[in-house]
């Protein structure tokens, strides 16, 4: 409510600025003309934001597959934790607009780069997050089924992994913000379609205000992601968390 | 054939089985030390549980009963000495239940583990909760239930294991003491329907003299045993009867002497 209201003062201020002539259009356009775009652009920003929603859905997919799998892997073994855990922090400072051409020499203009550098750079939080979980689970119940026999897979399979699910959905939801910015920086190095390469293409075309548009596009996706990632956690939290699912 | 061996090197003998099945001890203990680096923790204890015998381990916190207690369950071996033991299951301190499964999977843990089916594990260890007090709260998980509920979720999961000796680490040290005394009531009854070899760790004189048939009163660290005193009557005994008010004197001043 508040912060509706603090959104609300900011684009008035903002078309103030731009209505009394201090910025050039070219450079800020008014939220009226933003939103102008928006309406008529909206079959062109469609047809882009289901490009690029696709490379930022299968990289977080990709990301959370190889994110669970290798914070299980660290998790297992000591050694790969002191080998690659290193690794892993490094490569949150590859800056991806480097990498990126190099990906789509590899694996050419269409999909493939796109939802590898998506995933590249949102399977950092996951392994973290999840790692997280995976070590705190409760040394009491990890005891218990010690002396119950249990091997190695069923503690995991009964304690850690129950709680580490959750925990990877959870990084995903942190992810998201670097994986739409992932996916605009993989498009600009080489792309027919998408979001951000229609905001490569509008600025030299001098259509500032579509690219604004696009912007827009992307945050309300970002935001939009955030909510679902956050609903798919509360749901696997309410049968894999202490929180009572209402007390009878 | 129960083989021991006394050696500076820990030994440790599961499942022994006398020349006369019956007349071997479900636990014995002989001359344990253990040492966690310079802390000495033990300091040569020895302990036989009869088949069938409540013992309760008394003393200070940390006296390092809890580690004689792992040991027993064989979850660690001991720096020297003989362990030859049944294989133990543990009730901890805190109950330890997954805090997203229900009660009835919580118990059939153990069963799972021997990879019973779930729908199996689940039909096998219904009539257990029944059995002790739980009926209508199978489907509760952990957050849904009071701490003595929770702690005989524990003791259903436990018993599953199918194991006759069960080791009990503090367990109802978190409870209150109306609490307390009502599950002392219930485990009392519950061992009378099932019959198991009790190890009970407990910093309370009180908790000791109403459950267990002998008390093993510990020093503090490095830990032995300063005074052995035998319960008689009925269990849960009044903890307001003469008798155990004498033992439970006897017990204070053991420890007070050390």
């Amino acid at each position: 409510m508040l912060s509706a209201v603090i959104v609300l003062a900011l684009l008035g201020a903002w078309e103030l600025y731009v209505q009394l002539g201090s910025v050039d259009e070219l450079l800020l356009p008014a939220p009226s003309a933003i939103v102008t775009a928006l309406v008529d652009e909206r079959a062109l920003l469609w047809s882009n934001f289901t490009v690029t929603a696709t490379e930022v859905g299968l990289g977080i997919l990709l990301a959370l597959a190889v994110g669970l799998l290798l914070a299980v892997g660290l998790h297992l073994s000591k050694t790969a934790h002191r080998a690659i855990y290193p690794l892993l922090v490094a490569s949150v400072a590859l800056p991806i607009p480097v990498i990126a051409p190099l990906l789509v020499v590899w694996f050419g203009y269409d999909l493939g780069p796109k939802v590898v550098i998506v995933a590249l750079v949102a399977f950092f939080p996951i392994v973290v997050v999840t790692l997280g979980a995976l070590s705190s689970t409760d040394s009491e119940l990890l005891r218990v089924l010690r002396s119950m026999d249990a091997t190695r897979w069923q503690r995991l399979r009964f304690a850690e992994l129950p709680a580490a699910v959750p925990a990877a959905v959870s990084g995903a939801k942190i992810a998201v913000a670097v994986a739409v910015m992932g996916a605009v920086f993989a498009e600009y190095a080489g792309s027919e379609a998408g979001l951000g390469h229609m905001i490569l293409q509008s600025i030299p075309q001098l259509e500032t205000a579509r690219a604004w548009a696009a912007v827009v596009v992307l945050a309300t996706f970002a935001i939009s992601l955030v909510a679902l990632l956050a609903i798919v956690e509360r749901r696997l939290r309410a049968t894999h968390s202490p929180t009572p699912r209402g007390l009878s | 054939m129960q083989s021991e061996t006394t050696t500076p090197q820990a030994v440790t003998v599961r499942t022994p089985q006398g020349e006369d099945g019956a007349q071997a001890p479900a636990v014995l203990l002989r001359d344990i030390r253990h040492d966690f680096g310079d802390l000495h923790v033990l300091a040569g204890l020895t302990l036989e549980v009869a088949a069938g015998e409540t013992v309760a381990l008394v003393g200070p916190s940390g006296c390092g009963k809890s580690t004689l207690l792992e040991i027993a369950c064989g979850l660690q071996r001991p720096s020297s000495g003989t362990v030859a033991a049944t294989p133990a299951a543990l009730v901890p301190q805190r109950d330890a239940l997954l805090p997203w499964a229900d009660a009835l999977d919580n118990a059939a843990l153990p069963l799972r583990l021997q990879h019973v089916t779930r729908a199996e594990a689940r039909r096998r260890a219904e009539p257990l909760l029944a059995e002790l007090g739980l009926s209508g709260f199978e489907r509760a998980r952990p957050a849904q239930l009071s701490g003595g509920m929770r702690q005989r979720v524990a003791f259903a999961r436990a018993l599953l294991t199918g194991r006759d000796v069960l080791c009990l680490d503090e367990p109802f040290g978190a409870l209150d003491a109306i609490t307390r005394a009502e599950i002392h009531r219930w485990l009392a009854g519950a061992l009378a329907v099932q019959p198991r070899t009790v190890l009970l760790v407990t910093h309370d004189i009180e908790e000791a003299l109403v459950l267990a048939d002998r008390v093993c009163v510990l020093s503090p660290r490095p830990a032995r045993i300063v005074a052995e005193l035998a319960v008689a009557g009925a269990r849960p005994r009044d903890p307001a009867d003469p008798a155990l008010i004498a033992l439970r004197r006897q017990a204070l001043e053991a420890l007070r002497a050390c």
